[in-house]
Formats: structure tokens, C-alpha cells, sequence
């Protein structure tokens, strides 16, 4: 049990935070590149190869690393220190409950590819990421520096009303799948449904004909749409990056929080967004991109169409491997979109910022939520 | 000891120290307040191994996450230094709440059962959100509607108090 939980605590974070973020570092340089007619990071090299310019992240360590690590005169020293620690950590510790991949028996073994399998899952999400705000604020504050201050002020005020939101945004998708455990969310995802089916059965139509096969993945995504744009904008918010930057402003109030960082210990505060963008790819993917299940092939057909040929414990391998995949694939994806969005998207005012949280998307994740509640009603006493 | 026993003398102990640290350092606001955020996360970490886990993410979204960040706010935006409090000169409410404290230790270890009881089986999903909604809305839906009516006044007030001219 206890070396189960230790080998899978260490993929995932070697996967995170060793392999997905620096090169998301690279990626959001060539990214940007591709789009702005350059040709981005291709100088970085040993021995004259470049591999694309993915040396470009172990070349920005090691400059990291070689840098002087300043602490500002009146900085409060041990504060200083610690607050990059104080916001990587949280975003390091969410993967703990985002599944990676299903439940898989081999023979009397049981494999559930999460590290913890909390029945609160996404309470701890939010417990977790409610805390990360901060490192944020201690930094600002330790500096000794009112600019810093400022920007970590922002940051706060920022994270907090977004937290409200995120919160909201999801009251929906607990209704959908009346759960809030990861894993059963997963699972719950794992089939279809039909698109018109509603038609049918409220007795609008009596019956659907060839339409009756028009058959989506039951995603969260294709449910609750809405909650997936809330819940995007309000994690991509939370990370605190373009187009929601504000606590940053080099033409108001300088660089933000990390204003006075130097060295690793800037790295780190540069590293934990990265972290973060993995964290809500992972996120998104396990609420509404049903997490490790592949579009119309549900678990048990896969491995029922299998076994036969291979026999069962090779089916179900072949599945969980699969499986394993298709939920990086879609992190992936995610990660691309946010990307895209950082790179599209101007950036707004503060103030409509925050009047964008209260006046509209509070609002309407109330209203979304409510309406969820209505529908389930309906679908609920028509079907007693 | 088990598993959970551990983790339960580690969290409490973590509360007691981090509780101390807040009241030692009354002359450093913003090490006080983060003293609270340590005690807080450990309350939460004492909950888990309680099974209230809904209580337990609570804690830490609630107390932690949200009314102590106001907190450091408001000590930030003071930006009290150490020289801003004058040296301690109430003698008799020092030596008041020195009494105090001793009365209330006295008390508590009185109190204190020899040794410590057999810990019970629950149910299974006590402390979830599940069971805690469950009461909340189908026993005690009354007091749940005051309490969100006295938020709601409260939401008001703030704004009210915090407009200053109303337009």
C-alpha cells in the first residue's frame, strides 16, 4: 500500500513538475513564436545540438542557479525565503487526488492510479489552492518594498474573489454526477449519452429515428458547457497569468510580488505557474474532459473486445496503458488551449478584472447552478 | 501507534506550538498571523484524522484560506512596526489574564480523563458532505435559513459602512 502510494506520487510529479513544466517553458516560447511570425528559443546548444532548442530550459536553470540570490536591506529574511516555497507547494500537492488513470483487477490485485483516493476530492482542490494565495502575499510584504506590496495586494484580492467563483462554477457538475470524489467522476464520465434523448423523454417526439444515435461522450464538458468556460476563466485567474497578470504592471506598479527575487528563488515563483498550468490542464481534464476515458470506448467494451484474442490480464494492461495515455493527451490539449489563450487575449484593466468576477461570472454561476438543479428535478420526476 | 494516532499528535502538536508562536509574537503582526494560518492548517489536519473531512477542507478553505488572508490585509496596509507598541504598563490586567490562564489550565487538566478513551466506529460516511447536508437540510433547514438571513445583514452592513455615501 504505503510503496503503491510512494511509486505513484513519484510519477506523477515526476511527470509534472520533472517533465511537464520545463518544457511547457519551451513551449510557450515557440508558441508564441510560431504566432508572431519568429522563430523563437533554437540557440541553446552542446556541442553544436540544439534538439529544437529543448536545451533552452536546462540552460535557464543553470543561469538560475548561478545567480546571485539577493535579499533586499529591511527584508524580513526568513519570510523571504520561504514564500516561493509557500506557492509551489500547494500547486505540487493537488495532483495527490487528480486520477490519472481508472481502476484496474489483476487478478487479486487492484490497481487505482490516483495517489489519494479522497472522497472529497475536490474539496481538498479547493482547500489546497485556497492556500496558495499566500505565497503571493508574503512575498509582497517580506520584500520591504511598497511596490512589491502593491502587487501582492492585487494578487490577493484577485485570488480570493476568483476562489468564490471557481467554487460555484462546479456546484453544477457535483449536481450531474452527485459526486465529488475524482475517481468516481472519472468513471461516471466513462460512457455516452444521447444528445436528443431529452426529446424523447419528456414526450416532445415520440420517437427519434435515425437521430436516436447521435451519441456524445458523457463529458462535463458537453454537460455542463458553461461551467467549463466559468471554471476555466476562474482557474486561469487564479494562476495569476496573462491575460489576468495584474499583479504585475510594468508601466503602474512595476513586477509585481517577485518584484525583489532574484536568482532560483525567482525561478521558483516562474516554476510554480508552470506547475500550475499542469495542475489545471489535469484539472480540467478529470472534470470535464472525462479524465482517463477514451471517447465512445468505455473500459468494460474495451476490455470484453480483448480479451478474447489476448486473454485477461493482457487486456486489462493494454487498457490501463491506453488509458494512462489518453488522459496525458488530453492534458496536453488543455495545456495547449491555455497557452493559446495566454498568447491571445489582451489583457484587461484591474478594475474590470474584478468586475468581470462579482457583476458577471458570480452571477452566472449561480444561475448556472440553479438551472442544473431545475433540469436534474425534471429529468428526476419524469423518470419517477 | 497507528497510522492516524501519529498524524493526530503531530497536527496537535503543530497547533499548540504554532498557537504559542502566534501569542509570543505580538510585536511581529504578520508572524502572528502566520502563526494562526499554521494553527488553522493543522485544526484541519486534526479533523482528517477525526473523519469530518468536510469540516476539515472547511477549515482550511474558510479560516485559512480566506478571513486570515483578510487579516494579513489589514496588518499589511498598517505596516505596524516593531517600535509602533509602547512598552506593556498594565500591571493588574497582565497579572489578571496570567491568573486567568492558570485558572483555565488548572481546570482543563482536571478534567482530564486518566487515560484516553477507545476510540468508537462511525458510520461510514460520517463526517462527509453527504451526512452533513443531509442534516442541514432535511433536520435543521430553520436554523440554516437564519444563519444565511444573518450573513445576508451582515453582507449589507459591511457595504453600507464601507460606501460611506450611498448613491
Amino acid at each position: 500500500m504505503l510503496l503503491a502510494a510512494i511509486v505513484k506520487t513519484l510519477f506523477i510529479i515526476g511527470v509534472a513538475v520533472g517533465a511537464f513544466a520545463p518544457v511547457i517553458t519551451w513551449v510557450e516560447r515557440k508558441q508564441s513564436a510560431v504566432m508572431q511570425d519568429r522563430i523563437g528559443a533554437n540557440r541553446a546548444d552542446i556541442g553544436g545540438v540544439t534538439l529544437l532548442g529543448l536545451l533552452h530550459p536546462l540552460a535557464d536553470v543553470l543561469k538560475l542557479l548561478s545567480k546571485e540570490d539577493v535579499v533586499p536591506l529591511g527584508a524580513n529574511r526568513v519570510m523571504h525565503l520561504i514564500a516561493p516555497l509557500i506557492s509551489a507547494i500547494p500547486a505540487i500537492a493537488s495532483f495527490a487526488v487528480i486520477p490519472f488513470g481508472g481502476i484496474y483487477h489483476f487478478g487479486d490485485s487492484t490497481w487505482n492510479l490516483v495517489v489519494a483516493d479522497l472522497d472529497w476530492g475536490l474539496l481538498y482542490i479547493f482547500a489546497i489552492s485556497s492556500l496558495a494565495a499566500y505565497g503571493g502575499v508574503i512575498a509582497g510584504w517580506a520584500s520591504n518594498n511598497n511596490w512589491s506590496l502593491l502587487g501582492s495586494l492585487r494578487a490577493s484580492a484577485q485570488v480570493i474573489s476568483y476562489e468564490v467563483t471557481m467554487g460555484l462554477s462546479v456546484v453544477g457538475i457535483f449536481m450531474c454526477f452527485a459526486t465529488l470524489r475524482l475517481t468516481d467522476m472519472a468513471v461516471a464520465q466513462d460512457s455516452t449519452f444521447r444528445v436528443l434523448g431529452f426529446l424523447e423523454h419528456f414526450g416532445w417526439v415520440s420517437s427519434l429515428g435515425a437521430l436516436g444515435h447521435l451519441t456524445l461522450p458523457k463529458w462535463g464538458i458537453f454537460l455542463q458547457p458553461l461551467g467549463f468556460v466559468l471554471f476555466l476563466t476562474c482557474v486561469m485567474a487564479e494562476n495569476k497569468r496573462p491575460p489576468f497578470d495584474l499583479p504585475e504592471g510594468e508601466s503602474e506598479i512595476i513586477a509585481g510580488y517577485h518584484l525583489e527575487y532574484s536568482g532560483m528563488r525567482f525561478g521558483l515563483f516562474y516554476m510554480s505557474e508552470f506547475i500550475e498550468v499542469v495542475v489545471i490542464a489535469g484539472l480540467l481534464t478529470a472534470i470535464f474532459l472525462g479524465g482517463w476515458s477514451i471517447p465512445w470506448l468505455p473500459q468494460r467494451t474495451l476490455i470484453g473486445a480483448v480479451t478474447p484474442v489476448f486473454g485477461t490480464g493482457f487486456a486489462t494492461g493494454l487498457c490501463m496503458v491506453l488509458h494512462v495515455l489518453t488522459f496525458f493527451a488530453k492534458v496536453i490539449a488543455m495545456i495547449w488551449l491555455q497557452m493559446q489563450i495566454r498568447w491571445t487575449l489582451p489583457r484587461p484593466r484591474y478594475d474590470q478584472v474584478m468586475d468581470l468576477c462579482w457583476k458577471i461570472m458570480l452571477p452566472l454561476s449561480l444561475a448556472n447552478a440553479m438551472v442544473t438543479a431545475i433540469v436534474i428535478l425534471a429529468l428526476q420526476g419524469r423518470a419517477a | 501507534m497507528s497510522g492516524p494516532q501519529l498524524f493526530f499528535y503531530l497536527f496537535g502538536a503543530a497547533a499548540v506550538v504554532s498557537a504559542l508562536g502566534m501569542v509570543l509574537n505580538v510585536r511581529n503582526t504578520v508572524a502572528a498571523a502566520m502563526c494562526l494560518v499554521v494553527t488553522m492548517i493543522s485544526l484541519g489536519g486534526i479533523y482528517v484524522v477525526l473523519d469530518a473531512h468536510l469540516v476539515a477542507a472547511l477549515q482550511i478553505m474558510v479560516y485559512a484560506g480566506a478571513i486570515v488572508v483578510v487579516f494579513l490585509f489589514v496588518v499589511m496596509l498598517l505596516n505596524l512596526r516593531r517600535d509602533a507598541f509602547p512598552p506593556e504598563r498594565q500591571r493588574v490586567t497582565k497579572a489578571l489574564g496570567v491568573g486567568l490562564a492558570i485558572g483555565v489550565t488548572w481546570d482543563f487538566l482536571r478534567r482530564m480523563p486518566g487515560a484516553l478513551p477507545t476510540a468508537r466506529e462511525v458510520a461510514p460516511d460520517f463526517g462527509g458532505y453527504r451526512a452533513v447536508g443531509r442534516a442541514l437540510f432535511l433536520e435543521y433547514p430553520l436554523p440554516f435559513e437564519i444563519t444565511s438571513l444573518l450573513l445576508l445583514g451582515a453582507i449589507v452592513g459591511a457595504v453600507v459602512l464601507a460606501k460611506r455615501r450611498l448613491d
